[in-house]
Formats: structure tokens, C-alpha cells, sequence
């Protein structure tokens, strides 16, 4: 600089080249930072719309309503309405009568059949009507000799044919429908025997076989997941807050406690699949527990969610203020008197946090679920625990993985749906963890 | 210092309460308390005064084993409390602090009701039988410490609500309801205003009648003002012990007379 220079004053209006500067590197910071949070967003949105996009159809299903003369020569020819004997009655019967009754409601709104058979009229309706009206009367003998309307399922091709999936081209090709059927299904749209209409069965109907994909549902594995929560919720949280504070609070510093924190943090980041062979030798090779039970995905899914408490919970004792602390043990309470009275409840609000975070972790892990036959397919509902534990059951993000694995178009539509579902649980417990920690906070 | 009416304040002959002799603290390695040798008198308020790092905190929190609660932290002498040493093994700290209690530097209520932050030292030691016995500890603890009037309306109210001066109000009045013997002050005014200071000053001029006061102070006029003996630590060392009024008008060491007049510190 000039002496010159050095004796002007510089105006306040004037930005010198160093303020400048400055200013656009704050700028610049700013926009990276913005730019970081749209892309954030932006694939949010794309990944939300893609997946609902694909996923909602599975909640509405089409159905062909129909009026269904339920005679008693067919489905209880001994006339005596005992269970048993109506047993005997399998679902062939049954598709008959479905079969019988939709020929009878063609015919009464006067809609044209030629060139269909009646196989192919009957291979409208899903194979899994007949046994779900099969169920029905099982569980209602009196429904014998009356005409119900019933709700049965389409098949999936025509089902398809109403979400955009298949149409009159693809059918041609397609050995599964013909476009002569498709014609039948728009006009029996248009008399109000057919239609899409929400489908609860999607919730909690069990999976369904590869050739039945309008009739896979998701709840053994809604069940399941339910169950395994119950068990990591019940194991990982008193063993963790227990491991933590112990570590925390009471533990003499030295080599082994240091030895066993760095192990705590090391088992965080390992990666899930270990945890699933390891479920697999102790729990079920070792211990001999049943494969596919929810009590075996329990345990794996707690030892994975343990190190996640445990780190929460002691970072939230760690934040609980020292002064607290002492003021506690100035008064002459002694340390446990300390922990359960002061320490525990300010630190509440980030242990339900972390075991929230824990959970919802636990919920999606898919890897060590596969590795303890969880991803076996199971039709039944696991019974009511603490039995219903040792049952098969199935887990939502395994039943993703499984609708991906079939062959039939009509999965990915159920695959995506079982994503919203899984994605609605997910959402659901961040907002518990939310209130819980709005409810527990408490400013010092 | 002609202000302070030094010379008004004799010390009675009251007994001694606690003996400390040739007490060492170590952290780790460093030696921070030296052969400290100090007898704290009942109904008397001692001061400890000197420049930061000196120890007197120190040597505060080894007279209700506070000390404890830092790993490495080791004690060494004898503290006899009515003639019992507070460090023999068969002593439970938990019991000696219910005797010896303590007001800290930051003002720590809990984040719980004015009441229950008064009632919990004598709900945990079981000082009371009933509902009356507990309200009744809570008022005359809260009158004692002067914050009675201020907030009798609003007992259910969070004790982290209050101004400064009366949350530190509310730590004396719940250290003074497990009726403990000895009050141990670390530097109590340090977080609050003059008029907050000149109410916690008077509240211990008052608590001096019914036990021992001991206050660790960073302000030499507070020391002059509220205590009638005063211990000058310097370095870990205490350098000089002895009435206040002698300490502040003829100190015998000449670190004492530095201090006092503001060349060290």
C-alpha cells in the first residue's frame, strides 16, 4: 500500500476487495448448502412418488361382485351342518358354485359369452375365491341354503387389465387371458359386476402362491414383524439402559471397561448379515429353537439393536448436567438414589429416542432374517403368544423381498405396496419418538 | 476496609466441629492440597479465600467426601467430624453428606416443583413420617433460606424458573432441610447479581445460629463481610488461618498481605 493511500479513508459505501470476497465465499457456502438440500429432496420425492406411484394400486383390488344360491345338495349333501362332514366339500366344489353363479349373473344382465368357454368365464374369478368362500361357509354353516352377495377376487390379469397392467396387445400374447376376456370384464364393469374397490385383504390376508398374486397379503408378516419388535422391545431396552448406566456410571475406568466400549462400538457397525449367521449357529444349530420363529428374528434383531441403545442411552447420561449430579449427592443420596431419581429421567427423552431409532432399524433389517428361515413362505398365522413366538412367521421387509423374487408383473405392484406399509410402520414410530420426546423433556 | 466493622465481630469460643490435620489431596500425580491443617468451629462461619487453583475448593469438597466422585482423585490425613475421621472405611459417604451438606458455585435446582426440589433430602433419609411433617420442613427450610414469602404461592412451580438469587436460594433452603450440621458454600455468590449476593450474605449471617458455615469465596470484601474466621490458601498451601478481623487488618505472612491488597491473585 501507498503512503498515499494509507492516509484516505475508505468509504463505509465502498466493499473493499477483502469484504468481497468474503462475501462470495458466504454466498457460494450458501448455495452448496442449498443445493445439497434440493438434491436431498429431490430424490426423496422421486423415491416417495416412484414407490407410491407403483405401490397404491395394491390397496384396491378388483372384485366381481355376485349373487351366490348357496344349496345345500352341493355343499352339505348329508344335510346335517357338522363342520367336519362340510369339509369334505373341497374347493373344486366350491369353484363350481362360484363358476355356476356367475354364468347365472352373466345371463341375467344379458351379457354375451360367445366364443368364451366356460373355463375361461370361470378363469375370471381368482383361485383363491372358491377357498375363501369355502372359509366362509365353514365359519357360518347356517350361510347354507341362502343367496349372499359375495365379493370374489378377479383374477390378476383381469385385475391388471384395470390397473393399466395388461392390455388387449399383451393379452394376445399372453397364454394366462385372452382379449375376448378382457371384452367380457369391461362390459361387466359397465353392468356393475366388476370393479376396483379398496382391498383390506392386502393388510391382513397371509402371502399367496405365484399363480394367485391378487390374493397375497401381508399379514402373517405384519404379524410377525409385530412379534419381533415385542421381543427386542422387551430384551434390548432393559438390557441396554441396565448395560449403559452400569458403564457408565459405575464401571471403574480401565483397560477392560475401554475394551469393552470399543467392542460395543464395533458390534454398531457390524454389518447385519453377521448377526444372522450368528443367530443361526447359536440360536437355532446351538440352542435347537425353531427356524422362521419370530422368538429367533427377536433375539438376532436384539443383539443388532443393543449396541444402537447403548450408545444413545449413554450419550444421554453423558449429557445430563454434572451440577444435577452433585446436587443429588450433596443432599447425601447415594449414587443409585442419583441415577433413578435425577440422572434417568432427564436422560428419558434420548433413551426413548435411541430405542425408537433402535426399533425402527430393527423393523427394516431384512440380511440375518433370510439367513434364520424367515423368509420361508408361510400361509398360517403364527398363534398368540408366547406360543404363537415359535411359530413360522414371515417379517414385512423379508415379504418385500419375496413378492421382488416371483415372476408374475402383478407382484411389483404388491411389493410396493408392502414397502408403504413397512414405510407407514417407520413413520409412525419416528412420531412416537417424537412425542414421547416432547412429553419427557425437561429444561435445566 | 474501615467499612466492614471488623473488629464488632469477636468469635465466641465455640467447639470445633471439624479437625482437619495434615490433609493431602492428590489428582493423579499433582499434589494440590499440602499439609492442610484446619479446625472449622461450630456456629462459625469460615471463610476460605485465595487465588484460583489455590485448593480451597478443594479442600471444601474433601469435608463431605465429594472428592469421591473424581477417579483419580486421592485424600490423605485425618478429617475427624465430632471426632470421627469422615475417611475411615466403616464410613458410608452418603450418610456423611446427609451431616455435612452443600451449596455449589452454579445455582443446580432440580428440573422439579420448588417443593418437591426442598422435600427430596428428607423424603430420601426418611426425616419425616407423614404429608404435615414433609410440608412442615419445606416452609421452615424455605423461611430459613428467605424465599418463603417470594414464592409460597407457586410451590408447584419448576424450581429452574426462578431468577438466579432465588434458585440459589432454593439449593440453601434444600441443603438446610436434611438439617445438616455444616454447610459447606462453594463460592455460592459467584453466578449472582449485588442484590442476590447481599441476601445470601445475610441468609448465612442467620444460618450461623444454628450450625457451621464453611464458604469458599473468591470475593475478599464477602470473606471480610460474612465469616469470622478466614483460611488464605495459596498453591495448594494454606498459608495463613486465624480471625477475620486479624487476617484482613494484620496479616502475619506477607502472601496474605499481597493478596489481600491486590498484588497477587
Amino acid at each position: 500500500m501507498t503512503a498515499e493511500a494509507t492516509n484516505i479513508r475508505p468509504s463505509l459505501f465502498q466493499t473493499d476487495a477483502r469484504t468481497k470476497r468474503r462475501n462470495a465465499a458466504e454466498k457460494r457456502f450458501r448455495l452448496y448448502g442449498v443445493a445439497a438440500v434440493s438434491f436431498g429432496v429431490l430424490a426423496l420425492v422421486v423415491l416417495l412418488s416412484s414407490i407410491l406411484g407403483s405401490g397404491l394400486g395394491a390397496f384396491r383390488q378388483t372384485f366381481l361382485t355376485m349373487d351366490i344360491t348357496l344349496s345345500a345338495e352341493a355343499l352339505d349333501p348329508k344335510g346335517n351342518r357338522d363342520p367336519a362332514e362340510m369339509a369334505k366339500q373341497t374347493t373344486i366344489t366350491y369353484g363350481k358354485v362360484l363358476g355356476a353363479a356367475l354364468e347365472a349373473d352373466l345371463a341375467a344382465k344379458g351379457l354375451a359369452t360367445e366364443g368364451l368357454s366356460a373355463k375361461e368365464i370361470n378363469g375370471m374369478i381368482s383361485k383363491e375365491a372358491p377357498a375363501q368362500l369355502r372359509n366362509m361357509v365353514l365359519a357360518d354353516p347356517d350361510l347354507i341354503g341362502q343367496t349372499i352377495t359375495f365379493k370374489a377376487l378377479a383374477n390378476g390379469r383381469i385385475d391388471g387389465f384395470f390397473k393399466g397392467r395388461v392390455t388387449m396387445e399383451s393379452a394376445a400374447l399372453d397364454s394366462n387371458v385372452s382379449p375376448a376376456q378382457l371384452e367380457l370384464a369391461l362390459a361387466m364393469r359397465d353392468a356393475g359386476l366388476m370393479g376396483l374397490a379398496f382391498n383390506p385383504g392386502f393388510i391382513t390376508a397371509p402371502d399367496a402362491s405365484e399363480l394367485r398374486p391378487e390374493a397375497a397379503g401381508l399379514g402373517v408378516a405384519i404379524l410377525g414383524s409385530a412379534y419381533m419388535m415385542l421381543i427386542v422391545l422387551v430384551l434390548s431396552l432393559p438390557i441396554g439402559v441396565a448395560a449403559s448406566i452400569y458403564l457408565e456410571e459405575f464401571a471403574p475406568k480401565n483397560w477392560f471397561t475401554d475394551l469393552i466400549e470399543v467392542n460395543i462400538s464395533n458390534l454398531a457397525a457390524v454389518p447385519s448379515i453377521v448377526f444372522g449367521i450368528l443367530g443361526l449357529a447359536v440360536f437355532i444349530n446351538f440352542a435347537g429353537m425353531p427356524q422362521s420363529s419370530p422368538l429367533v428374528g427377536g433375539l438376532v434383531l436384539t443383539l443388532m439393536t443393543l449396541p444402537t441403545i447403548i450408545i444413545a442411552t449413554r450419550a444421554a447420561l453423558k449429557a445430563v448436567p454434572p451440577s444435577i449430579k452433585d446436587a443429588a449427592l450433596g443432599i447425601g443420596a447415594s449414587k443409585t438414589q442419583t441415577i433413578f431419581h435425577h440422572v434417568l429421567p432427564l436422560a428419558m427423552p434420548g433413551i426413548l429416542t435411541g430405542t425408537i431409532i433402535g426399533l425402527a432399524q430393527a423393523l427394516g433389517e431384512t440380511a440375518p432374517l433370510l439367513l434364520i428361515g424367515m423368509v420361508a413362505f408361510v400361509r398360517d398365522y403364527p398363534g398368540v403368544p408366547p406360543e404363537g413366538l415359535l411359530d413360522p412367521a414371515a417379517a414385512l421387509p423379508v415379504q418385500v423381498y419375496n413378492f421382488t423374487q416371483r415372476a408374475d408383473p402383478a407382484f411389483i405392484e404388491r411389493a410396493s405396496g408392502a414397502i408403504i406399509v413397512l414405510l407407514v410402520f417407520l413413520l409412525m414410530m419416528n412420531i412416537l419418538a417424537i412425542i414421547l420426546r416432547r412429553r419427557f423433556e425437561r429444561r435445566w | 476496609m474501615n467499612d466492614m466493622r471488623l473488629t464488632e465481630r469477636s468469635v465466641d469460643a465455640n467447639e470445633i466441629k471439624i479437625a482437619a490435620r495434615k490433609v493431602q489431596v492428590f489428582y493423579g500425580t499433582t499434589h494440590a492440597i499440602k499439609d492442610v491443617d484446619v479446625d472449622i468451629l461450630d456456629k462459625t462461619v469460615t471463610a476460605f479465600i485465595g487465588p484460583s487453583g489455590c485448593g480451597k475448593s478443594t479442600f471444601l469438597r474433601c469435608l463431605n467426601r465429594m472428592n469421591d466422585t473424581i477417579d483419580i482423585c486421592r485424600v490423605e490425613g485425618d478429617i475427624l467430624l465430632d471426632g470421627e475421621d469422615i475417611y475411615d472405611r466403616k464410613v458410608d459417604p452418603v450418610q456423611l453428606r446427609a451431616r455435612v451438606g452443600m451449596v455449589f458455585q452454579k445455582p443446580n435446582p432440580f428440573p422439579k416443583s420448588i417443593y418437591d426440589n426442598v422435600a427430596y433430602g428428607p423424603k430420601i433419609h426418611g426425616l419425616v413420617r407423614n404429608k404435615a411433617e414433609l410440608d412442615e420442613i419445606v416452609e421452615s427450610s424455605l423461611r430459613k433460606a428467605a424465599l418463603w414469602n417470594e414464592v409460597k404461592d407457586r410451590l408447584d412451580a419448576p424450581g429452574t424458573g426462578l431468577s438466579g438469587g432465588q434458585q440459589q436460594r432454593l439449593c440453601i433452603a434444600r441443603a438446610v432441610a436434611t438439617s445438616p450440621e455444616v454447610l459447606l458454600m462453594d463460592e455460592p455468590c459467584s453466578a449472582l447479581d449485588p442484590i442476590a449476593t447481599a441476601q445470601v450474605e445475610e441468609l448465612i449471617d442467620e444460618l450461623r445460629t444454628q450450625f457451621s458455615v464453611v464458604i469458599v469465596t473468591h470475593s475478599m470484601q464477602q470473606a471480610a463481610r460474612v465469616s469470622q474466621r478466614t483460611a488464605f490458601f495459596h498453591l495448594g498451601n494454606l498459608v495463613e488461618f486465624g480471625e477475620t478481623a486479624e487476617i484482613f487488618t494484620t496479616p502475619r505472612d506477607p502472601r496474605t498481605e499481597a493478596y489481600i491488597t491486590g498484588r497477587i491473585g
